[in-house]
Formats: C-alpha cells, sequence, structure tokens
C-alpha cells in the first residue's frame, strides 16, 4: 500500500495528541499499517505540538520537508508555518480561529491577515478547506472538540486509507465516554463543513 | 487496571515507544525500576510509577541518575531483575557508579535506559551515549521501531545475565516519543525479594579486586562480542554490492529511501541493533561482499570509526564514508529525504527531491516559543529579585527546569546555564572571579538532585553569594514527578518520607536563610534585599505551588483579574512581567479571565491599582 503521509500541527492544548490517537486506532481497527510521532516540547506552556502520522508500507514515523499528502492546522498562523511541509499535490484543512502568540496578543509582533494565509496556502498546493472548526465544536457542544470537527473534515476528503466508519468507532470507543456523543456531533459537523 | 497490564499474549495495542519498553520490562518479569525524569524518557518512568501501585513491582524516583542507578545496582545484585531509566545527560551523572559497576557486574538482569536526544528538542546537548557503552565495556542494544524497542527490553535482561553485567538500552526522540502497533508478549511474573550473598572479593572495589575484575571485564567483552556476532538484531537485507549499515531510526530511514529508489537489487545493509561491541567479524564479511559502504548513523561517527578499523586491520580498501561534507552532518536529527538524497548521490543514482513549496511570499509568522504560565510563581520571584537588585551589577547563574525561561525578556533573569545542580557551584566560581554580585536560581527537584554540593562548597569556601530556591513543591518540568520535598499523602500515596528544604540549608550553616511567598510582591522583595546585601551565603526560599500542579489537585482556587477603568494605559504589567493572560483590544490592556489563574501579582505592580479581581456576577 502507498504511503499516505499527514501532518498535524496545533497549539498546546487543542487536542492534536488525541487526534492522532484517535487516527492511529481506526488504522489499527482498519488493519492499515500505522507509525506516528509526535513532538510537544513544552505543550503545556503554550508551545507548538506537531504529529506525523505515515499509513501504509513505509517504515519512517516523521515525515521531511515538502513530503506530506495532506496538512491539517488547528490554528491558522499554525498552518501556514507548517507549509514547508507540503508540495503542490497537498491538500491543506485548516481552522480559520486564530490563537494568536502572546507576543501578538501584546502588540509586539503581528498576526497575517486571514485572507492572505488563505491565499497563500491556495496558491501553493492542490487544494485549501479552511472553515472555523472553533464555531463548529461550539455547536457541537464542546469547544474541545475542535480536534474531532477537523477529523470529520479530513474524513470527508478520502486521501486517509480509513473509512468513515472506522474512525467514528475508534471515536466511540477511544475518547472519553462522557464526550463521545459530543464528539460524534463534532465529527459529523466538520465531515459537512467540507464539503 | 493499567492498559500495559493487559495479559491477552497475541493482542495488538497502540503504543508509545516508551509505553513498549515499559511493557518489555512486564514481560521480562522486571522486579525493581528507578529513574530520575528526564524527557524523552520520563513516560517509561510514569507508566512503571503507576504499575508499581498495582503489582508487586518496586518503583522509585531516586534523587538523581547516580542514586538511581546505585539503587539499582544493588537490587540486580540480590538476583532480582533491574531497570534504571534516564535521560542522556543523565547518564553523565550516573557515570560515576556505572564505570564501576562494569567492573563489579550485575547477578541478575540490570537494563540502563539512556534516552537520547538528536536535535535537542528538549536537552541542554545532543550527546551520543553510545560512548558510554565504550567506555564501560558494557554490551549497548538500540531498537529500530517502537515495536522492537518492546522486544529488546527481554532480550537486554537474558543478554545482561548471560554476561552478568549491566546492559545498556539506547534510545532516541524518535523510539521514545513514536507510536506504533505492538504484538503483547506474555507477562512474567517479577521474581520474589532477591538475596545478598557476600563476595567480597567481587563486590568491594579496592584495587587488588579491580584489577582482577577488569580482566573479568575484557572476557566479558569479547564473550559479548562473539554474541552480537550472531545476534538476530544485526541483520542483513538484500545481496547487492553496495553496502549501506545503519542503526536506530536512521534504519528506517535507509529501508525507506532504498525502497523508493528502487535500488533493491544493488543493495545490501547491515542493520545493527547490538552496537557495542561491534561485532567485527559479521561487518568483515559484509565489507567482503560490497564495493563501497556507506554508514548511516545519527549523532557521531560512532560505528564508522570501527567498521574502518575493521576495514584495516582485514587489509580491505573499499571506499567507507558516513561524516562529512555531502555525506551525513554529526548535527541534529535525521529525516527520510535527507537519507535518499545522501545515498542517491553517494551509489549514483537518479533520484527527484521532494518539491517543497516556494515560501519566499510568506510572511513572517509570529514565534510561539514555551512561556511561564499564568500564575507561575518563579515570575513572581523573578520580578521580585530585579526590584531588590536594582541597581547592582549582578549575575545570574540559574539551572534546568521551567524556570530556565526566566531568561527570556521581559523578566531576563538567567546568565549561565549548563548542567542539573550547576547554579550553585558555578555561583561560587563567579563571586570569587568577580566583584559582580551573584544571585543564582534552583528548582526544588534540581536543588535535591545535584544543587547541595555546591552550596556545602558556597558554605565552606565563603563564597558571597544568595541561592533562590524556586520551591513550586514537584518536579514541574517533565510532567510533576515526586521530588523528596513534595508532600506524597496529597496524592493519595504512603509510606513516603518528606524533607524540609528549609531544615536542610538552615542544618549547613547557612548564614542567611528566609522563606518568601513569591506572589506576596513587596514581603518578597523586601526579604530579597535583606538577602542579597548579606555579606555571606544566603537562601531564600521561594515556596508556592506550581499552577498546573495544584490545579491537577484541585487546589487552585483564585479568582480571575480585570483591568478596571481606572487603567491609564501605563502597562507595567505587559511591560514587567509578561503573563500570558493579558492581551490587548483597542488599544487597551485585558485579561483573559480563562487564562488568568488569579496570583494578584500584576495588580500589586500597577501603579494606578487598576488591576481587581472579576465580581461574581449576582
Amino acid at each position: 500500500m502507498k504511503p499516505m503521509r499527514l501532518i498535524i500541527v496545533a497549539v498546546g492544548g487543542q487536542g492534536n495528541l488525541l487526534a492522532s490517537k484517535v487516527l492511529g486506532e481506526a488504522a489499527l481497527l482498519a488493519d492499515i499499517p500505522v507509525r506516528m510521532s509526535e513532538i510537544h516540547g513544552m505543550a503545556q506552556r503554550g508551545g507548538v505540538v506537531e504529529s506525523a502520522l505515515v499509513f501504509g508500507d513505509a517504515q519512517s514515523t516523521i515525515i521531511s520537508d515538502g513530503e506530506a499528502d495532506v496538512l491539517v492546522g488547528f490554528e491558522p498562523a499554525e498552518t501556514l508555518r507548517a507549509l514547508n511541509k507540503c508540495n503542490a499535490r497537498t491538500t491543506v484543512i485548516t481552522n480559520v480561529a486564530p490563537l494568536p502568540p502572546f507576543t501578538v496578543a501584546i502588540g509586539k509582533s503581528h498576526y497575517p491577515e486571514l485572507d492572505q494565509i488563505k491565499s497563500l496556502i491556495t496558491a501553493k498546493t492542490h487544494r485549501l478547506i479552511a472553515f472555523d472548526a472553533a464555531a463548529q465544536a461550539k455547536e457541537a457542544g464542546n469547544l474541545m472538540s475542535l480536534n474531532i470537527v477537523l477529523l470529520g473534515a479530513l474524513c470527508r476528503t478520502e486521501l486517509l486509507p480509513l473509512t468513515t466508519d472506522a474512525v467514528r468507532e475508534a471515536i466511540r470507543t477511544r475518547t472519553k465516554q462522557a464526550f463521545v456523543e459530543a464528539n460524534l456531533r463534532a465529527f459529523d459537523l466538520g465531515y459537512q463543513a467540507a464539503a | 487496571m493499567h492498559k500495559l497490564l493487559t495479559d491477552q499474549p497475541g493482542h495488538r495495542m497502540l503504543m508509545l515507544g516508551n509505553e513498549a519498553i515499559a511493557r518489555g520490562a512486564l514481560e521480562a518479569g522486571v522486579a525493581f525500576a528507578s529513574t530520575y525524569p528526564g524527557t524523552p524518557s520520563s513516560e517509561i518512568s510514569l507508566n512503571l510509577f503507576q504499575i508499581a501501585h498495582q503489582t508487586d513491582l518496586y518503583f522509585e524516583y531516586s534523587t538523581n541518575e547516580k542514586v538511581a542507578l546505585e539503587v539499582a545496582g544493588a537490587a540486580a545484585n540480590t538476583g532480582v531483575r533491574a531497570m534504571c531509566m534516564m535521560k542522556h545527560v543523565g547518564v553523565n551523572v550516573a557515570a560515576d557508579a556505572l564505570m564501576t559497576l562494569a567492573y563489579v557486574g550485575a547477578r541478575a538482569g540490570l537494563v540502563i535506559v539512556s534516552a537520547d536526544d538528536p536535535y535537542m528538542f528538549s536537552s541542554q546537548n545532543e550527546q551520543d551515549n553510545r560512548y558510554f557503552g565504550k567506555l564501560a565495556g558494557l554490551p549497548v542494544l538500540e531498537p529500530s521501531s517502537v515495536p522492537e524497542a518492546k522486544e529488546m527490553v527481554p532480550y537486554a535482561f537474558e543478554l545482561s545475565e548471560e554476561l552478568n553485567e549491566p546492559v545498556i538500552l539506547r534510545t532516541t526522540t524518535r523510539i521514545n516519543h513514536s507510536t506504533a502497533v505492538v504484538a503483547l508478549g506474555n507477562l512474567t511474573t517479577p521474581q520474589p525479594a532477591g538475596h545478598f550473598e557476600k563476595a567480597p572479593l567481587s563486590f568491594v572495589t579496592v584495587p587488588a579486586v579491580s584489577r582482577k575484575l577488569h580482566v573479568r571485564l575484557l572476557e566479558n567483552l569479547a564473550r559479548a562480542e562473539a554474541l552480537a556476532n550472531t545476534s538476530p538484531y544485526n541483520f542483513e537485507e538484500g545481496d547487492g554490492t553496495w553496502g549501506i549499515i545503519c542503526n536506530g531510526v536512521s534504519y528506517t530511514y535507509v529501508a525507506d529511501a532504498v525502497r523508493d529508489l528502487g535500488i533493491e537489487k544493488q543493495t545490501r545493509i547491515l542493520r545493527i541493533g547490538f552496537s557495542h561491541p561491534l561485532p567485527q567479524a559479521r561487518v568483515k564479511d559484509f565489507l567482503v561482499e560490497c564495493e563501497k559502504v556507506l554508514i548511516v548513523e545519527e549523532g557521531e561517527p560512532f560505528m564508522e570509526e570501527a567498521v574502518k578499523a575493521v576495514a584495516q586491520q582485514a587489509g580491505l580498501t573499499l571506499a567507507i564514508r558516513g561524516k562529512g561534507v555531502n555525506l551525513f552532518s554529526r548535527l541534529y536529527e535525521f529525516d527520510p529525504a535527507m537519507v535518499r538524497r545522501v545515498v542517491a548521490d553517494y551509489f549514483g543514482v537518479a533520484h527527484t527531491p521532494p518539491a517543497v513549496v516556494d515560501l519566499d511570499d510568506v510572511p513572517e509568522i509570529p514565534a510561539r516559543p514555551p512561556t511561564l504560565c499564568a500564575g507561575c510563581s518563579h515570575r513572581a520571584t523573578f520580578y521580585a529579585v530585579k526590584k531588590a537588585t536594582e541597581g547592582l551589577d549582578t549575575i545570574h547563574p540559574s539551572d534546568i527546569g521551567c524556570y530556565t525561561l526566566g531568561f527570556l525578556p521581559p523578566l531576563g533573569m538567567g546568565d549561565f546555564v549548563i548542567c542539573m545542580g550547576a547554579s550553585t557551584g558555578s555561583a561560587g566560581g563567579f563571586a570569587q572571579a568577580t566583584e559582580q554580585k551573584v544571585v543564582s536560581f534552583i528548582g526544588d527537584s534540581t536543588f535535591f538532585h545535584s544543587g547541595i554540593p555546591g552550596l556545602i562548597n558556597a558554605v565552606f569556601n565563603k563564597h558571597n553569594i544568595t541561592l533562590i530556591i524556586l520551591d513550586n513543591r514537584t518536579t514541574a518540568m517533565t510532567g510533576h514527578q515526586p521530588n523528596p520535598g513534595v508532600d506524597m499523602n496529597e496524592l493519595n500515596l504512603d509510606g513516603y518520607g518528606q524533607i524540609s528544604i528549609e531544615a536542610l540549608v538552615k542544618s549547613l550553616g547557612v548564614g542567611h536563610v528566609s522563606t518568601i511567598r513569591p506572589y506576596n510582591l513587596k514581603k518578597s522583595i523586601a526579604a530579597i534585599r535583606e538577602a542579597v546585601l548579606f555579606d555571606g551565603v544566603s537562601v531564600v526560599i521561594a515556596k508556592e505551588k506550581c499552577t498546573l500542579y495544584a490545579k491537577a489537585l484541585k487546589q487552585l482556587h483564585g479568582k480571575a483579574f480585570q483591568i478596571t477603568n481606572r487603567c491609564q494605559n501605563h502597562r507595567d504589567c505587559i511591560r514587567d512581567l509578561g503573563c500570558p493572560a493579558f492581551y490587548l483590544e483597542d488599544d487597551q490592556v485585558r485579561i483573559d479571565p480563562d487564562i488568568c489563574a488569579g496570583c494578584a501579582v500584576c495588580a500589586q505592580v500597577c501603579p494606578e491599582h487598576a488591576i481587581a479581581p472579576v465580581k461574581a456576577s449576582p
């Protein structure tokens, strides 16, 4: 099976590692080869969390610059920052609700314009799916389900060698029982948003 | 029940590399485990700590890596299998014990996990700990994948028992923090309590004994090499004449590169998983089949130099390359495309580099550096030290922990950081060699780890220093592991002692000791000023629980603060404190109530007293 390489970037606390885990568990359920790696620096202290997931026949657990087939960004500036992982055939999915870094919040540096972020990514990659995943997560009943909203959008692209059912099953069995309903709603909203 | 105790052999589970290593230890019947936490090794310990509460496994967080290894080394010599985990620089701390433990050996399996960190994702250097195997004369095993990491642990215990020597399992961050599917093996019940059989001529390393033990060690090393020559962890793939020798995660990049380049038929790979002592016979047999050879290893040219020595001895003159210009670097970690490019170039194969997008027109993206958390008491202490030392020419040696971040603006507290505990020792050197006032910083866990001897040194040699002990009641940086100052009853764990830093410091004869609550700025500044003006060794203990830890213990009760309409936009709060709860809206400072921890430090800094608690809604 040809390798499929996925990068997920987020700010610490946005649930990147859980999203990766759900995809990994879905691959395990579906018997699809998967390996992943994560770098979380000082995630609890506001840093960036990057996960790499490699599905199919490859042994590496990391993804070189220009070699991601799909990039999912939980925060628009972080999506833009990870553009070095992309090539002209990459599909990019991003949340558009910003979480400005502290230096921006106190006026010491400038956050790029959202329209500029979107047009740059659109120009340089195969396809950009951009929407307010934070709003969808709130609609699903829990802002913390933003990660699952984006998994819904990711599944809609049909780029992963995973069925939507397998991912839903992983959400049902591998996320906290108290949040399963909200998570499944979030997944469906994300799935619709990426139409 | 802990998921790593799942007793279903053959069951497949998604595991982090560090979980796989912990599971491997349980399958090996580990009875005893010790550690000092350090990224990227910490989750091995965390899992074993949790599991120890549910099984007969003994686990401890030791004061430092040297103590951890002494504890585990003693246990293994009573006949129980023991494992000791640490990050790569931790082995430096444990090195004194390690070097002679190699002479003494181990009666039951003793596995030392060294978690190296190429690229320094969370470390102060990227030293290559394979050299510790060479320096101590001990076997080194290096897994290439998460499933192999689990398999290698029981093998490491068997090898240790076959040789009666400790075995080093050397990983890198991309093993520790990768995740893959692992098939469970059989759990083994640990041996019950050990018993120490006295044998002073084997265990008491006076010179006459050590001269014999060194002979034994070298004999063991020769036996280890014979085992490495036939080890299943040193294997070949392919039967071409383009040779590639690789280890660890580099093997996975090589395997992908060879397949992507379509050169399976031309190549012959020797994957070295049992890397010290180098299996010389195996390497020689490999070299004679090759036209030229490329060595692919992150870090230092450890294998490259040894392989070249083998070739020289065998009179082989083929090209053997690894590190160098247009080849591999000794810096940082490797990645699949880099390895593919070097393999293609070295063997003269056409390849297409990845088509990276052009980033020239991408605007500068604001950095997102880690910062001290909202409500972190270190921020308050750093601010208080800054105020208390205004007008003085100061040097601030600092240490390893969250508070290392204090060196960043706006606090700028931290001038010299090298290793755990060095803030106390280096303070004395700065004080003695300059006319500057030295005020150094160390965390509670780091103070217990290796800060105490430096403080004793300062008292004995009468250095004029002030040491600020940032006592946040936990080992925060690595994930809130216990340390000897922690009240374990708060974690519902009994059977532990507790050490008072204040009583300890006083007992050393420190001339001036005070304890502050850093959230009270006025009193803190006054106490620090007094300590700084004291001629001799003074210690200030800044005692306040880490906010994240307090939150986890449900002890965080502070109410969020807000900016009231008294604000005159001086912005001292933002400029001097840099708390991540602040933001600007319509050119006015605001406080995000979801982030604010209610420490009230900014309220004390504001010249207009414009920062007040959010009133509870009626």
